[in-house]
C-alpha cells in the first residue's frame, strides 16, 4: 500500500501498524465487510419474498398450496438453523448438479455416486471446474443466500401471516360491501394495512438476520469471521508481519462491528414504525392522532 | 526404480491423450493454515513448501493449476463432491484416509510428531492433549491414553497450550519447530517424538487415475533430479529428505 512498506522487517511502531493493517490480507478482510453487508441487502428482500408467497399459500383456499405453505413454515421453524444452513448448500448444489447431468450427459453410464464420489460428467459441474476462483466463490455465496432466504422466509412467513388476520375484521367487510372481490380486498386493503402489523416481527427477524450472518463462514464463504480468525492467529516469522496471538483484538472488532450495526438498525427501525403507524387505527396510530389535535 | 521409472514413463505417454478438455484447470485445494507446509501469505495468497511444490508439479505434468482453500475438517469432503481436484495440505497417507481418497507416491518423508508444552514436567501419555481435528495425530492422541481435545485449526492448538487448556500439543514436528524457537522459551518440546503416518503425498479422487498418473511422475521426475530435496531443504531449515 505505502511505498515505504516493501521492508517490514525494518519498521517499528506505528508506521509497522500502518503497514500491516493495509497489507493484502488486510484489504481482503475489510472487502468482506462488504460481503456480509451484501448478504443482508440480497437476503432481506428475497426472505421477505419468500415470507410472502409462504403466507399466502398458507391462506390459500387451495388445499395442495395451503399445505405447501403450512409444511414449508412448519418444517423450516422446526429445524435448527444450524442443521438447514448445512443440508441446504450440499443438497442443492448435488440437486443442480444432477438435474444438469440428466440433461447434458444423457448417454453416461457410470452412476453418479461411486462410493464416496459424488460424480457428475464434467459438462454438468456447477460450476464448471475451468471456471475462474471468483466464479467459484459467486455461487457459493448465492448457494448461501439461498439457505438463508429460505429459513428466514419461513419466519417471515409466520410474522406475515399473522400481520394478515390482524388487519380489522371490519375494513374487510366494508371493502367487500363496496363489491371489491377477494383478490381486490387482498391487494388493496389487506397487504396495504399489514405492514404495520408486521413491523415489529419483521424488526426482530431483520435483527436475528444480522446476527446470523457468521454463519456465512460455516458454509465456507471467507467472511469477517473467517478473516479475524485467520488474521489474528499467531504468526511466526515465516510471515512478513510476525505477531503474537491477537484473535481476541480482532473478534473484539467484530463485536464492535455488530453492535454498531444493530444499533443503527433499531435507530432506523423506530422511525418506520412511527411513520408507517400514521393514520392507522393501531394504538400508536391513535396517540399520534390525539398528539396532532 | 526402474520399474516405476518405466510405470511413469508409459502413464506420462498416454495419460496425455484426451485430458485437456475435461481438465482444463486443476484445482489445487490446500488449508492455508499449517507454515510452512501452507499458509497464507501477507498478500493473501497460498504461499509455502507446497505451493512452490505445487506450481512446479503443475509445470512438469503441464497443467494449468489454480489454488483454493478449504477448511481441514471437511477437506476430504469437499475433493470426493469434487469441489477441487486435489489435496495438497500435509496430509499424510494413512490407511484410512486411502480407503476414501486415492494418494499420489510421498513427495515428503514421514515426518516426526513431537509434543510441545509450556513446562516440561507434563505427563503426555496421560494428561491433556490438544491436536488438530481429523489428524493423524489426534488419533494417535486418542490411543494413547491421554485426554484428546480437538480444534479446527492448527494455531487453535497452540493458543490452546498458551492458554493452560491443554497440557501439551502434538503435531508435526516441522510445524512446530519454528513456533518453539520464536516462543522465547516460553514453549518447548516434551516427551519423545512420535513416528506416524507413511509420508505425505497428494490426495486425489479414487476415479481420477489420469491425474494420479500425471502427478506420480511429475514427483518422480522432482526426485530424480535433486529439486525436490533442495525445495525441502529451503522450507524446512535444511532438512535432509533423502529422495
Amino acid at each position: 500500500m505505502f511505498a515505504h512498506c516493501t521492508d517490514p522487517s525494518t519498521l517499528s511502531g506505528l508506521s509497522w501498524l500502518a503497514c500491516y493493517l493495509t497489507n493484502g490480507k488486510h484489504l481482503a478482510f475489510y472487502a468482506s465487510f462488504g460481503t456480509v453487508m451484501l448478504l443482508l441487502l440480497v437476503t432481506a428482500p428475497a426472505a421477505l419474498g419468500f415470507g410472502f408467497v409462504g403466507a399466502t399459500a398458507a391462506r390459500s383456499r387451495i388445499p395442495p398450496l395451503r399445505w405447501f405453505g403450512q409444511i414449508y413454515t412448519a418444517m423450516v421453524r422446526g429445524v435448527p438453523e444450524i442443521i438447514f444452513f448445512l443440508f441446504v448448500p450440499i443438497a442443492m448444489d448435488q440437486g443442480f448438479e444432477w438435474l444438469r447431468h440428466q440433461v447434458k450427459c444423457p448417454d453416461w453410464t457410470e452412476p453418479v455416486r461411486q462410493g464416496n464420489d459424488f460424480l457428475v460428467c464434467a459438462a454438468a459441474k456447477l460450476p464448471l471446474s475451468n471456471s475462474p476462483q471468483w466464479v467459484h466463490e459467486a455461487y457459493n455465496f448465492g448457494l448461501a443466500v439461498l439457505a438463508f432466504a429460505i429459513v428466514y422466509g419461513a419466519f417471515a412467513a409466520n410474522v406475515l401471516s399473522g400481520a394478515m388476520k390482524a388487519v380489522p375484521k371490519a375494513q374487510l367487510e366494508t371493502a367487500h360491501a363496496y363489491g371489491m372481490s377477494d383478490r381486490q380486498t387482498f391487494w388493496r386493503v389487506t397487504v396495504p394495512q399489514m405492514w404495520i402489523y408486521a413491523l415489529p416481527g419483521l424488526s426482530n427477524l431483520w435483527m436475528i438476520l444480522i446476527k446470523a450472518t457468521p454463519l456465512l463462514f460455516l458454509l465456507g464463504v471467507e467472511d469477517i469471521v473467517y478473516w479475524a480468525r485467520e488474521l489474528g492467529g499467531s504468526k511466526t516469522s515465516i510471515y512478513a508481519y510476525p505477531h503474537p496471538d491477537w484473535r481476541l483484538y480482532y473478534f473484539l472488532g467484530l463485536l464492535v462491528f455488530y453492535l454498531l450495526l444493530t444499533r443503527v438498525s433499531e435507530v432506523v427501525l423506530a422511525r418506520l414504525t412511527r411513520r408507517l403507524s400514521h393514520g392507522q387505527a393501531t394504538m400508536a396510530g391513535e396517540a399520534q392522532r390525539k398528539a396532532a389535535v | 526404480m526402474k520399474k516405476l521409472l518405466l510405470g511413469a514413463a508409459a502413464l506420462t505417454l498416454t495419460a496425455g491423450l484426451g485430458w485437456a478438455e475435461s481438465h482444463s484447470v486443476t484445482r489445487m485445494g490446500t488449508e492455508g493454515a499449517y507454515p510452512p507446509y501452507n499458509f497464507i501469505n501477507d498478500a493473501g495468497e497460498v504461499d509455502g513448501f507446497e505451493r512452490e511444490l505445487g506450481d512446479e508439479l503443475c509445470k512438469r505434468a503441464e497443467l494449468n493449476c489454480e489454488w483454493v482453500t478449504n477448511e481441514w475438517d471437511s477437506i476430504i469432503p469437499n475433493l470426493v463432491s469434487a469441489n477441487y481436484d486435489t489435496i495438497i495440505a500435509g496430509m499424510s497417507i494413512t490407511e484410512e484416509r486411502d480407503e476414501v481418497i486415492d494418494f499420489t507416491q510421498a513427495y515428503f518423508p514421514p515426518d516426526p510428531s513431537a509434543y510441545v508444552a509450556v513446562s516440561s514436567d507434563v505427563d503426555v501419555m496421560g494428561g491433556v492433549v490438544a491436536a488438530q481435528t481429523g489428524t493423524i495425530q489426534a488419533s494417535h492422541v486418542a490411543s494413547s491414553g491421554a485426554t484428546l481435545v480437538e480444534f479446527a485449526t492448527p494455531d487453535e492448538t497452540i493458543a490452546a497450550v498458551k492458554n493452560g487448556e491443554a497440557d501439551a500439543v502434538l503435531a508435526d514436528k516441522a510445524f512446530l519447530d519454528p513456533i518453539v524457537a520464536e516462543s522465547g522459551g516460553a514453549l518447548s518440546f516434551v516427551g519423545d517424538d512420535v513416528m506416524l503416518g507413511s509420508g505425505i503425498g497428494v490426495g486425489l479422487r479414487e476415479s481420477d487415475t489420469e491425474l494420479k498418473g500425471k502427478l506420480d511422475a511429475a514427483i518422480t521426475s522432482m526426485k530424480e533430479d535433486g529439486t525436490l530435496n533442495a525445495m525441502i531443504a529451503k522450507w524446512f531449515d535444511g532438512m535432509d529428505a533423502g529422495y
